[in-house]
This record gives structure tokens, C-alpha cells and sequence, in this order.
């Protein structure tokens, strides 16, 4: 199986209202930056593109059609599109590599958040008979999840803001970061409660932003000549909508998925986790048996700043730029989709 | 080089205004369960799905692979949704064979649909844009202006169009399950239709439907032992081009000419009109055909209407290059299952499974969509013979 390298990270500041720029403003920098890094000019020096977005952020159908016009595709380029995280964008990327139809790839994802209310927007995420028309929104769908864990002894309230402080103190080394600050789990605790068992700490903001990556073959990473990390696995699988028919304080897609990407609890140097909620950090954790040294969220994760649609692919570029940094020898990456971590995706990272 | 990987099953439902019957989980998987049908197959030699539709604010459901995975017995495994605009049928039986043909995969299912009767396309269509001019015309209102201009270039007849209209409904009067069935549609019929956006007529344009489209694409081992004869995938390509940019010609896009160019090459084609048996064009309105015979170089520029006029592309005149034999968008649109049934439909041509449509002793065959301001373009080119 052909190896993958990843060559090119870039993401723009997590932002809770990105004013009057459209989707569109959002992306270019974003891809301007991405191609510098890697040494080329846009899309016409790559293989082949793939989109992470959602109409629903934008309230328009085909909203991911205004992006091409980012793109520099004049003459037309190879270009897809998945209504799915940008991580998902990722994979089909690899799909395109390894069939010999591409050498090289970027894969971007964008959502402005901030015009809509998105924990009922998502609502309509689910089953459009019995579940949407009750307007049950993700956050409340999240609590439910959260309260299964307290009521079965699985955490406490005190682990919750365990998560909630680690991730507001390591986002001070964040520059994209939405929220940071040297917050203890005490701070968290004195919080009122929001939608209980939940405090709004233990929920990730809504943001607008775009992040962006450059994949390709070792060879042309090579030809290149840039630093760059090798995907060693990636491997997602869903589980069943109906909440009442899963164990939602487990995650068995999340440990199917790292079992198939070829993760190796025992070599995972760091972890980034698509959690955006507080008690997801810990069942995610969990489902992964990672090890105690294994450095979990060091960006803050999502609960510092939630692209959606681009915070999965986010969560990988964040494991490469530690690893072509020398800081790590190997990582993890996770992205999730769907109510209570219905459909995961795990990237397995190593150093080339 | 991609790994082989062939067609080995095939589903559809039938294609009609309402169904009323099922819910959008169950028409997918009427077409999933007619695919595995097909293929003599269970839902256990499934490795993972590809599911395909236009917006999700068509039927208002967001990402709805979350909600149909259990539907399509999926829980377990990995699931992708590709939404590549009005190409998205086909891009998604690009999508599910590049799981095959990087190797990462044996055997996959790939299904695509639209439930228009629960849904309201024009309105999706149409939402006000801020910093944008707010456009109220749907598809029809957006094409019209570029057929005109395609008319006033290559000097064709009025009645192409028309032509087209009747010849499409014949061809979908062979197949039963096509949404309009006219078997004696007439051409003063066509023509006597209202307008709905000048030049297109109402008998000119694809008709609303609910439906879904499924096939099974298998790696070569699979495929070699599949129960009925599979469709070999000779090439694939896809490209993309801006809505808007100095210079594009709307009439015949770059992006269309690039991508055909890609896919021929692939399947060793370099005379479409002689070296495929039949095509499978998504053309949702009449003079689409025209117009894409010239873009896929199935004749020179400004000379597409000859081939329509002369009866080439109609099975009834026992045209050369039949196209649209099933009856194409023109008799049946379920819009994000539209491109994946024309890819579907080439390969039940070359499997010789094609019924009354079938087209005799089809080999080659060509299938097509395309999307946005007809600048998503995805097109496979499928074979009877292992390549």
C-alpha cells in the first residue's frame, strides 16, 4: 500500500464571530498560506482536491460550490466534495493516491457557525421522522450522554473539569485558540450549571474558520523537499443512529477504527481527540486505552475553538506539525461526526 | 495503476412522483437490497457504503448517512458522503470504485437517491445569498440563457429540442421503471407544451421523482467469481471548473471536454461515436444532448444537432450511438440518484441485463453527469471484457 505523507498544515485563528467575511474570504488565506509552505503556486500543482463543508452553516444549498472559486481552477482541476468533516475529504484523498490517479493532494474544510444556532441546527442531523421534529439539540443530546456516565460511577463532574482546565491551559500555547487561560478545575466547578449536568465550559464554542492540508506520495514529498509526517493508518466506522440502541459511554466505532487504522496504544506519543464536549475527551480516552504519558489535546482541542467541518482535519494537522517539529516521534489523530460520537475516524501518525 | 474493479450488482427502485410507501430509509434500501439481490450477495459482504445526494436542504435532513446507516446496514463499518452538486450520483460511483481500486478495499455498496415528493428543490435552490444576486430561476431559469446561446452559434432547427423530448420518452417507455411513461408521445405534443422557460418546454424538462439507485462494485477476484456477468470500469475522471471566470464558455465547458478527454484515454477511445456501443448522458433538458454530443466529441462543434436530427441517437431509428436508452434524466429524476443511474444504466448495457432498452451486443458504453452551472463533471466508461 502506497505510504502518504503529509506535507502541508495550515488553519486560521478560531474566531466566535468572523464579521461580514464570507466562506469563500475565509478559505483563501488559509489555502494562500498552505501553499507557500509547501513551495507552490494553488490547486493547478496538485493531483487532485477534496472539500469538507455543510449547506446547513451557510443556509444555502451547494455551498462548498463557492470554494472552487478559491481554488485557481482555470483550466479545470480534479475536484470533490464530501458533506462530512474535512478529515473525511482527507481519506478520499488517499483513496484517489493510492489508485495511482493523483501524486499529490489539499484537502481543505470551512464552516462559519456563528450566523446560525447551531445546537439546533444539528438537531436536524437526525432521523427526520421520529427525532428532528423534536428539535432535540446536540448539546442536550450531549448531556444525556454525560448524565449516563455520572449516574453509572463512569466519571465525575470533578474529571469533567479536569479536561476543561488542561484544555484551557494548553491553548495558551495556541495561537489559534478561541479560549485559553490558566483556568483550574476548581474555576470550572464554581461555574453555574448551563444545561446540567453540563457548564458551558464543558461545551466547545461555536467558531467560524477554515483550516487546510497538502498530502502526496513520499516521492513527491521528497521532490518537494519539505518536512513532512507519514500517515501510517486511517481506517472510520459508524454506529447506529438510535441512541437508545448503543452504549453511549463507550465509543466501540472509535476502538474498531483504531484497531483497523493499526494504532498501537502502546506507541501513541500524542493524541488529538475530537471531543466537543468535556466527557467525550474521557470516553474517547478510554475506547483508545491510551497510555498515561500519551500527551492528550496539547492544542486545547476542540473545547478551545470548534471549526466545524474542518476540526477533524484540524486534530491530524495538529499531530503533524508536532511531529515535523521534532517534539513527538508518533501520534494519533481522531474526528468524529453525527450525535454522541456516532461515526469516528482515527489517523495514525508517525515521523518519516 | 488503479486496481481493477467491476460493477457485479445493481439496484434501482421505481422512479415516480411520490412514494409515498416508504420513508427515505426505506427507498434506499429498497435499492440496496435489490442491488444485493442482483448480486447473489448479503448485507455481510458489504465492507463499506457510499452514499451520494444533491443538498441536504432538498429533503432537510443534514448528513442524512448519519440517520441511514442502519438502513443500509452499515453500523460496523466505514460510511462516506459525497455531495458534489448535480454530478453527485456519479462522483459517488467514482468515489465507491476508488475504495476498490486503491486496493483498500474488496467489495463496497454505493447507493444515491432523492425523495423530491418530501422535499422542495426550487425553494432549496433559490435561498437569498447575502453579497450575492438573488436568483429566483431554479436549473431550467439558469440553462435557458446558454441553450439560446448554443441555438444562435451552431444555427440548429427549432425542433431539436423537441426531438430529443419525444425520443427520450420513447426510449423510457422500454423501460418500466422510468417515471414518465408517454409511448405515444408525438412531437406536435412537445411542442404544444407550455413554456417554462424559453426555450425550454414543459415536455422539455425532466420531471420530479422519488428514488433511489444502488450498485455493488467488486475488486477483480470478487468480480471474476461474481454470480452474473460484471461491468469492467475502463476509466474513470472527474473535473471541476469556477461558476464564473473571464472567458468561459458556458456552452461547451472546458471542464466537460477535459474530463471526457481524461476518461477516453483511459478506455483506449479515440472515436467515441464508433468505439462506444451506447452512452448514458445526464440530460435534464433536451437540448442537453445537442450541446454534450459536441462537448464529449461525439461530433464537432455546432454539428451535435445533426447526429439528434438523423436519428443517431435514438434506438427506435436504430441509431449508431444510442443514447440515453433507458430514457435518461429526460424520463426520470431523482436529481442526486440522476448521475449515479446513468453510470448504473451503461453498465446493465454492457452487462447485456439492459431488457427492452438493451442495446445489442452493447460492449463499451459511456456514463455521465454533470453539475453546478454545469461545471462538475464525473464520467466512467464501463466494458463487457475485462481490460
Amino acid at each position: 500500500m502506497k505510504e502518504i505523507a503529509i506535507v502541508g498544515f495550515q488553519q486560521s485563528d478560531s474566531v466566535s464571530d468572523a464579521g461580514a467575511v464570507n466562506e469563500v474570504e475565509m478559505i483563501m488565506p488559509v489555502l494562500s498560506r498552505v501553499f507557500q509552505q509547501v513551495g507552490i503556486n494553488n490547486a493547478q500543482d496538485v493531483g487532485f482536491v477534496c472539500s469538507g463543508s455543510c449547506d446547513y452553516l451557510q443556509g444555502a444549498a451547494f455551498a462548498f460550490v463557492a470554494g472552487v472559486d478559491a481554488l485557481g481552477a482555470v483550466p479545470p482541476i480534479k475536484e470533490s466534495h464530501v458533506e462530512m468533516d474535512a478529515a473525511w475529504a482527507l481519506y478520499e484523498s488517499i483513496l484517489k493516491i493510492r489508485m495511482g490517479h493523483a501524486d499529490s493532494a489539499l484537502i481543505y474544510g470551512f464552516g462559519k457557525s456563528s450566523p446560525g444556532e447551531l445546537p439546533i441546527v444539528m438537531s436536524q442531523q437526525l432521523d427526520p421522522y421520529y427525532l428532528a421534529p423534536l428539535w432535540v439539540d446536540s448539546i442536550s443530546l450531549a448531556a444525556l450522554q454525560a448524565r449516563l456516565m455520572l449516574d453509572q460511577g463512569l466519571i465525575t463532574e470533578g474529571d469533567m473539569a479536569e479536561v476543561v482546565s488542561r484544555s484551557r491551559r494548553n491553548a495558551m500555547n495556541n495561537p489559534h485558540a478561541q479560549l485559553a487561560g490558566d483556568v483550574a478545575p476548581d474555576d470550572v466547578l464554581a461555574q453555574e450549571m448551563y444545561l446540567s449536568p453540563l457548564r458551558k465550559a464543558d461545551i466547545c464554542p461555536v467558531s467560524d474558520g477554515a483550516s487546510a492540508m497538502i498530502i502526496a506520495t513520499v516521492e513527491k514529498a521528497k521532490e518537494w523537499g519539505m518536512p513532512y509526517a507519514i500517515i501510517s493508518g486511517i481506517d472510520h466506522c459508524i454506529e447506529t443512529h438510535n441512541l437508545g440502541m448503543r452504549d453511549l459511554t463507550d465509543s466501540v466505532s472509535t476502538r474498531t477504527a483504531a484497531k483497523r487504522a493499526g494504532m498501537d496504544a502502546g506507541k501513541v506519543d500524542v493524541a488529538e481527540l475530537y471531543a466537543p464536549f468535556s466527557h467525550q475527551e474521557i470516553i474517547l480516552t478510554r475506547a483508545l486505552g491510551l497510555a498515561d504519558d500519551t500527551l492528550i489535546n496539547p492544542s486545547g482541542g476542540v473545547l478551545a475553538g470548534n471549526l466545524m467541518m474542518a476540526s477533524g482535519l484540524s486534530r491530524i494537522g495538529e499531530v503533524f506539525n508536532r511531529i515535523v517539529s521534532g517534539e513527538v516521534q508518533c501520534g494519533i489523530a481522531h474526528a468524529t461526526s453525527g450525535p454522541c460520537l456516532q461515526h469516528n475516524l482515527v489517523t495514525v501518525l508517525e515521523k518519516a | 495503476m488503479a486496481n481493477l474493479a467491476a460493477v457485479v450488482g445493481i439496484g434501482q427502485t421505481k422512479y415516480m412522483t411520490k412514494r409515498l410507501d416508504v420513508s427515505i430509509a426505506g427507498l434506499v434500501r429498497e435499492a440496496a437490497v435489490n442491488a444485493l439481490q442482483d448480486a447473489d450477495l448479503t448485507w455481510d459482504d458489504i465492507d463499506a457504503v457510499i452514499l451520494g445526494k444533491a443538498p441536504d436542504m432538498f429533503e432537510g435532513v443534514i448528513m442524512p448517512e448519519t440517520y441511514l446507516t442502519d438502513a443500509l446496514g452499515c453500523n460496523g463499518k466505514p460510511m462516506l458522503r459525497v455531495h458534489t452538486a448535480g454530478s453527485v450520483g456519479g462522483s459517488t460511483a467514482l468515489v465507491a470504485a476508488s475504495h476498490v481500486q486503491s486496493g483498500m478495499f474488496k467489495r463496497v455498496l454505493t447507493v444515491s437517491f432523492e425523495k423530491q415528493s418530501e422535499s422542495n428543490a426550487m425553494w432549496a435552490l433559490s435561498n437569498p445569498q447575502p453579497f450575492s444576486t438573488h436568483l429566483n430561476a431554479g436549473a431550467g431559469g439558469y440553462f435557458a440563457p446558454i441553450i439560446r446561446e448554443y441555438m444562435r452559434r451552431s444555427n440548429a432547427p427549432y425542433d431539436v429540442g423537441i426531438k430529443v423530448a419525444v425520443k427520450d420518452r420513447l426510449h423510457g417507455a422500454r423501460n418500466p421503471l422510468a417515471h414518465l411513461q408517454k409511448p405515444d408521445i408525438t412531437m406536435q405534443e412537445v411542442e404544444e407544451s407550455f413554456m417554462l422557460w424559453d426555450p425550454i418546454r414543459f415536455l422539455e424538462a425532466c420531471p420530479s421523482s422519488d428514488g433511489a439507485c444502488a450498485m455493488i462494485i467488486a475488486n477483480e477476484e470478487l468480480a471474476d467469481k461474481a454470480s452474473k456477468k460484471p461491468a469492467w470500469i475502463r476509466g474513470v475522471a472527474m473535473r471541476s471548473e469556477p461558476t464564473m471566470y473571464a472567458g468561459r464558455d458556458e456552452v461547451n465547458p472546458q471542464a466537460g471536454r477535459d474530463c471526457a478527454a481524461d476518461v477516453y484515454k483511459q478506455a483506449g477511445i479515440t472515436n467515441p461515436r464508433k468505439d462506444l456501443d451506447c452512452a448514458e448522458v445526464y440530460v435534464p433538458f433536451s437540448w442537453y444532448e445537442p450541446m454534450w454530443l459536441e462537448n464529449l466529441g461525439f461530433a464537432p462543434e455546432g454539428e451535435g444537432w445533426k447526429l439528434t436530427m438523423e436519428g443517431a441517437t435514438s434506438l427506435d431509428e436504430g441509431g449508431d450511438i444510442p443514447w440515453n436508452c433507458s430514457g435518461g434524466v429526460l424520463s426520470s429524476n431523482a436529481i442526486g440518484a440522476s448521475g449515479m443511474i446513468r453510470f448504473a444504466e451503461a453498465a446493465r448495457q454492457v452487462r447485456g441485463d439492459a431488457g427492452d432498452h438493451q442495446v445489442e451486443g452493447a460492449k463499451l458504453a459511456l456514463g455521465h453527469a454533470y453539475g453546478g452551472g454545469a461545471q462538475f463533471y464525473a464520467m466512467w466508461v464501463v466494458g463487457s471484457e475485462k481490460p
